[in-house]
């Protein structure tokens, strides 16, 4: 696959399904993607659709006071489902906080993605199981992360490259400036993914830049790509190309998906404040699934059954969802001293002996 | 058998040398770098001007020449960048050490340091290990400009997850570098610069497996009527208020703390049960600092061993002055000695 494009930025929005559902003119980027069949689109419909379901589930779970907070993927999905779905086994995401979508990509149960919000748990899962990091919560510090990472991966001759996703407000941080000049100056094989939802909570992007967030990497000899971030398969030929780049040994690219925030920046939050309603309608009308959906019934391949399969397995996944996040088993106190330090620290033990003394002299005492 | 380098930077492979050999704190840490680089193909360096310079103080001198620029890595001049990176390589498997090039330009890295490596074995439920030794040069009396002399280590020893030590001689900066590289833990290494250019024998051969280990203090001089402590550059300026003190008939105990997180309470409150009497002093602000620590820690283990209340001897509440007034703001044997005196005066 030719992988070679310009380090001069290429503003133009690749784009492959228009909001309307029809194909675009063929460009190098639709060819990159020529391997999605008809059944493979119908299996990122799937994807997009249950990981909404998903978003929704933990949306209502944090209304019904089961969540302490949620951070809601509404409108992002095909930025997620296509950026992940172009990645290997082998390869690394450093995810920030907004990254179900990912994570369901990566094999994550959904579950294990809530109980972190739920304050349950500081991480969820093992990141080497899935080969993806838990939320970061302090926006950009991953990219760093990730660059190390990736630098790792060239030392180890690895075949394998690294993804780090961040919001545009994260490009006004300086670890995003480092970690794109680091991995610039020693070619890591790193793909730094930006969902461009607009919104930093209440700050639109412009407040963050005046120039596209893909024009900064040129500064840095990060070429960069901007794609709609709402056409699955445009995300998906964008990502393809910048890990190939990444896997040849060319380095880092940036891609800038231009994507919305249509819900609130976390369940805390209230967009009405600061967001005009004729703005999400504007939105509205690129979503990611309807899109896929309009293709697919122009392509005659979107009937009742199919339809009927994707709402199941949606629904499966929520009820499953549900379940286990009511079913979560809450730690004991005694696991607030657990993993501070992987060596024994005489303080830690210390503090431990004296809780548990403590929580001891109480009447049918609290359990360890 | 002793032999003195008579030109360090010949100092190759660290098989070669015969054991022990005198050097100075310095090379003694180059040394320490060099072994733990031919024992763990993992180890890998990072930092400003640690390539072909070998460091502003030289202490990476000559690794880069004989590991590679893989193993020793020139970065671009960002502190986070570095530390953000180093816990990117750590994820990946590997034990970065990393150096702060000065005391006073390690805060742009404080956000990496204290949210992602300290942390980041506890958020992960112990799945991830930060390996990562992270080397400062710190404190004052070189004479240096703004930025270049302070004590940052109370910051990193308030920290959970982080281990935070300090050497004041050659033999402990040799071996205690090792033993923090082979850590597990995220460990800061704080260097005393101004010592980097005192000698001491150093077995550069020998086994961490059984070195005095990394978080004991140590008593460096046995003392009866009162305990000093003191940790990094101020250990020789204790056991030069001792030397003093001796000459006026009062015996004082000094302690070489070295780990500040974690404390090695068990041998300060055994000093102190014995002498009755405690000084701590350090270069860091005296507010809210190390000894503050540890007086309120001796007075719930020790109180009714003390003869007087905890003296302490440390920074003013100020920014590190201009270096012409820096011989009035480090704690110095004399005020040491006072503090001593203030602790008999009951």
């Amino acid at each position: 696959m030719d992988t070679t494009f310009s380090a001069a930025v290429d503003d133009t929005l690749i784009q492959i399904v228009t909001p309307e559902g029809v194909r675009t003119e063929p460009t190098m980027y639709s060819e990159l993607v020529g391997d999605i069949t008809t059944e493979k689109l119908r299996d990122l419909y799937e994807d997009l659709v249950v990981v909404r379901r998903i978003d929704a589930e933990a949306t209502a779970l944090q209304r019904q006071g089961e969540l302490g907070l949620w951070a809601p993927m509404l409108g992002q999905e095909a930025a997620q489902v296509g950026s992940a779905r172009a990645l290997e086994r082998d390869d690394f995401v450093f995810a920030s906080y907004r990254e179900h979508g990912v994570a369901y990509c990566r094999g994550v149960d959904p579950t294990q993605m809530l109980r972190f919000w739920r304050g349950s748990t500081q991480s969820g899962w093992d990141p080497y199981e899935y080969n993806m990091t838990t939320p970061a919560i302090i926006v950009g510090s991953q990219a760093l992360h990730a660059t190390g990472y990736g630098l790792g991966m060239k030392f180890d001759g690895a075949e394998g490259a690294v993804i780090t996703y961040f919001g545009d407000g994260a490009t006004s941080q300086g670890d995003i400036s480092e970690a794109l000049g680091f991995a610039a100056s020693f070619g890591a094989p790193v793909v730094f993914f930006c969902q461009n939802n607009q919104w930093a909570i209440s700050e639109p992007v412009t407040v963050q830049t005046h120039i596209t967030i893909a024009e900064r990497g040129r500064g840095f000899g990060v070429p960069a790509l901007r794609v709609d971030g709402n056409d699955v398969l445009a995300v998906l030929a964008a990502t393809r190309t910048a890990l190939a780049r990444a896997r040849e040994g060319s380095g880092p690219t940036l891609i800038e998906a231009v994507t919305y925030r249509m819900g609130p920046h976390t369940t805390s939050d209230d967009p009405s404040r600061y967001r005009p309603a004729a703005l999400d309608d504007e939105w509205r009308r690129k979503d990611p699934i309807d899109r896929i959906e309009r293709l697919l019934e122009r392509e005659g391949a979107m009937d009742e059954s199919f339809r009927q399969r994707v709402k199941e397995r949606a629904d499966a996944t929520a009820a499953d969802l549900r379940r286990g996040c009511l079913g979560t088993v809450e730690p004991g106190p005694m696991s607030l001293f657990d993993h501070v330090y992987a060596d024994p620290h005489p303080l830690i033990a210390e503090e431990r002996r004296a809780y548990a003394a403590y929580l001891a002299g109480f009447e049918g005492a609290v359990k360890s | 058998m002793t032999a003195t380098l008579a030109a360090p930077a010949t100092l190759s492979a660290s098989a070669a040398l015969a054991a022990p050999v005198t050097l100075p704190l310095g090379r003694a840490l180059n040394a320490g770098l060099r072994r733990a680089m031919e024992d763990d193909p993992k180890v890998v360096l990072l930092g400003e001007d640690i390539g072909k310079l070998g460091g502003v103080f030289r202490i990476t001198d000559g690794l880069q020449k004989d590991f590679g620029p893989t193993r020793v890595i020139d970065t671009p001049l960002a502190e986070s960048g570095i530390v953000g990176t180093a816990v990117g390589l750590a994820f990946r498997g590997y034990r970065p050490v990393v150096e702060i090039q000065f005391d006073g330009f390690i805060y742009p890295a404080f956000d990496q340091i204290v949210s992602q490596v300290a942390k980041l074995h506890y958020r992960t439920g112990g799945n991830v290990k930060m390996p990562i030794t992270i080397r400062v040069p710190y404190g004052g009396g070189i004479g240096a400009v703004e930025h270049h002399s302070e004590s940052p280590e109370g910051y990193f020893a308030q920290t959970a997850g982080l281990r935070v030590v300090s050497c004041s001689n050659a033999a402990d900066a040799n071996v205690m570098l090792r033993q923090a590289i082979a850590s597990d833990d995220p460990v800061l290494f704080f260097e005393p610069k101004r010592r980097y250019w005192q000698k001491g024998e150093v077995d550069v051969t020998a086994s961490i497996a059984d070195a005095y280990p990394l978080h004991k203090a140590r008593v460096v001089r046995a003392g009866t009527d009162a305990t000093v402590i003191a940790y990094g550059p101020l250990v020789a300026t204790a056991l030069q208020a001792a030397d003093v003190a001796a000459g006026e008939g009062r015996s004082l105990e000094v302690i070489d703390l070295r780990s500040l997180s974690p404390l090695d309470m068990d041998t300060i409150a055994a000093s102190v049960r014995k002498t009755g009497r405690l000084v701590v002093t350090h270069e860091a602000a005296t507010f809210m600092g190390i000894g503050a620590e540890i007086a309120a820690r001796v007075q719930e283990q020790c109180f009714y061993s003390l003869e007087a209340p905890v003296q302490r001897v440390g920074g003013f509440t100020i920014p590190y002055p201009p270096a012409k007034l820096e011989e009035y703001f480090l704690p110095d044997a004399d005020r040491i000695l006072d503090a001593v005196d203030r602790s008999f005066q009951g």
